[in-house]
């Protein structure tokens, strides 16, 4: 791999225009990830998913090198129907399109040379990979006292001409005091077996609202790896809807540092798995100033040979009195071959604290499937039945609701 | 205040650390090859024990001390402790209790530990370990009609070699981690149990663990073995006397429940704790582990830890016969620098198996308490279940709770249901307690021992009784 990948990293130096001193920052963050290498299930928070070993079983050898100098055609088809919309457009790991017709312009600022820089996690290689390849990063600022009228749909697809890449991409958003911003995350992808590797950069200010929902519905065969850090001040709310369905492996890291005073951190997931997918959703929920709070809820249905993690973290500062902290992960096995993970991780300096966390799995209730029967219902309607009421949970949690009824339409749940 | 004041005032507060004048018998300083043998010819043992020791001897030299815990501690350097001290007195062993040290036995006294047998109202049957031996076993006579064998792990090499070396390290194999592994290649003493096919032990067995010695670490083996149909409980008891160096303590247990046999094991963990700048104290670094082997076994860990500098343990059951259960209680109380990382392991593999854990935690002053679990239920462990409630209880901003599950659910037929909550004392509690009369100090153990009820109602009647007095003094002045 290292052969292979100093070799793309050269070509790529030389096909673009980067600075001198871009080049060696690039460099230093490519010498930072070959040092660690891929993530193994040595790292405390890989344990329960083997990035490096499902690589190499899914892939093999990837090459890092992406064309970015030719445009690729947009496919218009992937655009979402019925809902007006703002777009970024991202290709093979080139943005292709960004358009905000429907906001005031001079309300938004779009900053296409924007040099990333992530606060936490220093360690974290993937972010060293992702800083080492990305050649652009857009900086998207949403100015004081305006909420976007319309969502922003960040479409993330791929060619089908692309096998066995490595794409990284990476966007940064500064919320203003009193803004909003409504943000979907959908993923399309045709090519195959390419491992994709996505960072995201959010800073509320005060009073600032962010709604991300991420969905990866459609089936595809790549490996995903995706990245919030959230920073929020006073009175600040974020809240993560995650739908984790479509990728053959998907693990999803939400860190969220809740530095003002009444800020709120809400992360909410659905994994709906099958055939041999594995997907993992890890959380950290940082509560270092007094009355914050976050609330989690994820649940899983799994069906044969699939299996989901859950790694949830709250970490309470001595500082972080009053902090309401709440983790529920739940989870169905349909099949003898599914499998669940959990690590509820609690971590308090605090005494005058509420955290709780729960974790609970098994099979469907024999006995609500005998009700459901007995009323007239076949084995397979009933089994549906429990099981969309079980997710539907979830969904409700969504607080915008033309936005919540996306997702319904989306995943086929009727109530 | 003169010298001898200061040290009465000091015991005050923990009042095992006293430490006895007993001449002593050292093996060299350090580890290696020689020390093993050293000790296994003191001990007069057999050949295959001395090839088990040097076999995890070989084993250590390869491993590298684990770091993952979240209590960290000063490098430990193993070549400076002695791995073997024992009371002079003991080098022939005494024949009956009136040949001992009378030194020793005032020490006991002092303990409050009956090892006379006049204190026979008591009904328990004691073996006490001194340092690293062994020093007296009560009520044997007794024990051996109904063909129970409680004794010294020493004498359980010399005169029952089949069962030793049948069980020994079948839990606990020498090539399992760290400490364990040290531990098989330099353990002492400890005690043997083995309850015969369909027998209830009639009392409870107990085994006193005394560190005198300093730069000594104590390394004690315990094996339990509940043949076919029987049923014991089992308690164990721990102090040592305040010294400002750190000592560790490396033990190792095994329980084996064969069919339809039952172990209940009781801790209440004394060691000293060090003293309020945390200078000093027990590492207590313990490997404790069951295997329920046989079908509709049962083994149930009940633990008070208040004592030790840093207690790092996890007691576990391997459910491995098809209906057996395994049951984890725990109160773990940290106070002043004292760091705790405890938990439990259940590990599923039969058919039907149930698990509960209940884990209290209270950390006070400018303590760190962690609870760390694992269940795991296997893909083959039909219809299982596990039921885990882990609750912290803070007091002041400059202590920490933490909890660390992990859970792994492999097979669809079975349950995982798993809570937990951090808080604290409530004030409306408090008030309504002050309220009646009671000072805030009364009215906090009053709370704390409702918060422990679940687990301290699975002691035994006398070791409950102790550990209700320890949770309160344990947390004595940690409050206002």
């Amino acid at each position: 791999m290292t052969e292979q990948i100093k070799t793309d990293f050269e070509k790529i130096v030389k096909a673009s225009a980067f600075s001198e001193k871009d080049v060696e920052l690039k460099k230093m963050h490519l010498n930072k990830f070959l040092k660690t290498g891929f993530p193994t299930r040595k790292l405390e928070n890989w344990k329960f998913s083997d990035l490096s070993q499902i690589i190499k079983k899914n892939i093999g050898e990837l090459s890092f090198y992406n064309d970015y100098s030719f445009p690729n055609k947009i496919d218009t088809s992937i655009f979402v129907e019925g809902l007006e919309h703002n777009k970024i457009v991202f290709i093979n790991g080139r943005v292709e399109k960004v358009d905000f017709t429907h906001e005031d312009h001079d309300k938004i600022e779009i900053n296409d040379d924007f040099k990333f820089v992530n606060r936490s996690e220093d360690n974290n290689s993937l972010l060293s990979l992702n800083n080492a390849f990305t050649n652009k990063c857009y900086k998207i600022t949403v100015k004081k006292n305006y909420s976007l009228k319309k969502p922003l749909v960040v479409y993330h697809s791929t060619s089908n001409k692309i096998t066995s890449r490595n794409i990284n991409l990476k966007l940064e958003f500064q919320l203003e005091q009193n803004s909003s911003l409504r943000l979907i995350d959908l993923f399309n992808d045709r090519a195959e077996n390419n491992f994709i590797n996505i960072f995201y950069n959010f800073d509320l200010k005060e009073n600032a609202i962010l709604k991300n929902y991420k969905i990866d519905k459609v089936q595809n065969k790549n490996i995903r790896y995706s990245y919030n850090n959230i920073e929020q001040d006073d009175n600040s709310v974020s809240e993560t809807f995650i739908l984790s369905s479509g990728s053959n492996f998907s693990k999803n890291e939400i860190n969220c540092n809740l530095k003002g005073e009444y800020s709120s951190a809400f992360v909410n997931g659905i994994f709906s798995l099958n055939d041999g997918q594995h997907h993992e959703v890890r959380t950290i929920i940082n509560h270092l100033v007094e009355n914050t709070k976050s609330y989690q809820l994820i649940k899983s249905v799994l069906g044969k040979n699939s299996k989901s993690a859950y790694q949830g973290k709250i970490f309470v500062d001595s500082k972080a009195q009053k902090t309401d902290g709440y983790q529920l992960s739940k989870a169905i096995l349909l099949d003898e071959t599914s499998e669940f993970n959990a690590k509820p991780e609690l971590e308090i300096y605090a005494d005058d604290v509420k955290c709780s966390h729960g974790s609970a799995s098994g099979s469907l209730d024999e006995n609500s499937i005998f009700y459901l029967m007995s009323r007239g219902l076949n084995y397979q309607q009933s089994k549906e039945l429990l099981i969309n009421g079980f997710l539907l949970d979830v969904v409700e949690k969504i607080t915008d609701t033309e936005i919540k009824n996306l997702v319904k339409n989306m995943i086929g749940l009727k109530e | 205040m003169d010298k001898r004041e200061k040290d009465i005032e000091k015991l005050k507060d923990y009042k095992y650390g006293f430490s006895t004048d007993i001449e002593n018998i050292r093996a060299p300083r350090g580890l290696n090859e020689d020390v093993i043998k050293f000790i296994s010819n003191i001990k007069k043992e057999p050949k295959w024990m001395l090839d088990f020791r040097l076999k995890a001897f070989e084993r250590f030299k390869q491993l590298k001390e684990p770091d993952w815990q979240k209590p960290k501690y000063p490098k430990i350097d193993y070549q400076d402790l002695y791995y073997y001290s024992a009371p002079k007195s003991m080098n022939d062993k005494p024949k009956s209790l009136d040949e001992l040290d009378p030194k020793l036995l005032e020490t006991y006294k002092k303990l409050g530990i009956p090892l006379q047998e006049q204190a026979r109202l008591n009904g328990i049957a004691v073996d006490a370990v001194f340092d690293s031996v062994s020093v007296a076993t009560t009520f044997k006579d007794e024990l051996t009609k109904q063909g129970i064998i409680f004794c010294s792990m020493s004498e359980a090499i010399q005169k029952h070699p089949d069962l030793v070396k049948k069980y020994l390290g079948t839990v606990i194999p020498t090539t399992d981690h760290f400490f364990a592994t040290l531990n098989s290649a330099v353990f002492t003493d400890g005690s043997f149990v083995y309850i015969p096919e369909g027998i209830k032990c009639p009392m409870e067995l107990s085994t006193y663990f005394r560190i005198n010695a300093s730069e000594t670490g104590q390394f004690e083996r315990t094996l339990i073995i509940a043949d076919k149909g029987s049923y014991v409980s089992y308690l164990e008891g721990c102090t040592a006397p305040m010294r400002d160096e750190n000592q560790l303590h490396a033990a190792n247990v095994e329980l084996i429940a064969l069919d339809d046999a039952e172990i209940k094991y009781s801790t209440v963990q004394n060691w000293y704790p060090g003293d309020e700048n945390g200078k000093g104290g027990i590492y207590n670094f313990v490997t404790k582990r069951g295997l329920c082997k046989g079908k509709n076994s049962k083994i149930s860990w009940t633990q008070v830890e208040t004592g030790s500098a840093i207690t790092w343990k996890y007691p576990s059951c391997i459910l491995k016969g098809d209906n057996s259960i395994g049951e984890f209680y725990s109160i773990a109380i940290t106070n002043n620098h004292q760091k705790a990382d405890t938990g439990t392991k259940m590990i599923h593999l039969g058919k039907n198996t149930k698990s509960k854990i209940i884990s209290k935690g209270i950390s006070a002053g400018f303590s760190d308490m962690t609870y760390r679990g694992l269940v795991d239920i296997n893909s083959k462990a039909k219809n299982s279940s596990n039921y885990t409630q882990c609750d912290s209880l803070l007091m002041g901003n400059k202590c920490g709770a933490h909890t660390v599950p992990y859970i792994k659910n492999k097979n669809f037929d079975s349950n995982i249901a798993h809570e937990a909550t951090t808080s604290k004392i409530s004030e409306e509690q408090l008030h309504y307690c002050q309220q009646r009369g009671l000072n805030s100090e009364e009215a906090v153990g009053l709370i704390v021992n409702g918060f422990c009820k679940e687990v301290l109602q699975q002691l035994p009647m006398e070791f409950a009784v102790e550990a209700q007095k320890l949770v309160g003094i344990s947390l004595e002045g940690s409050v206002g």
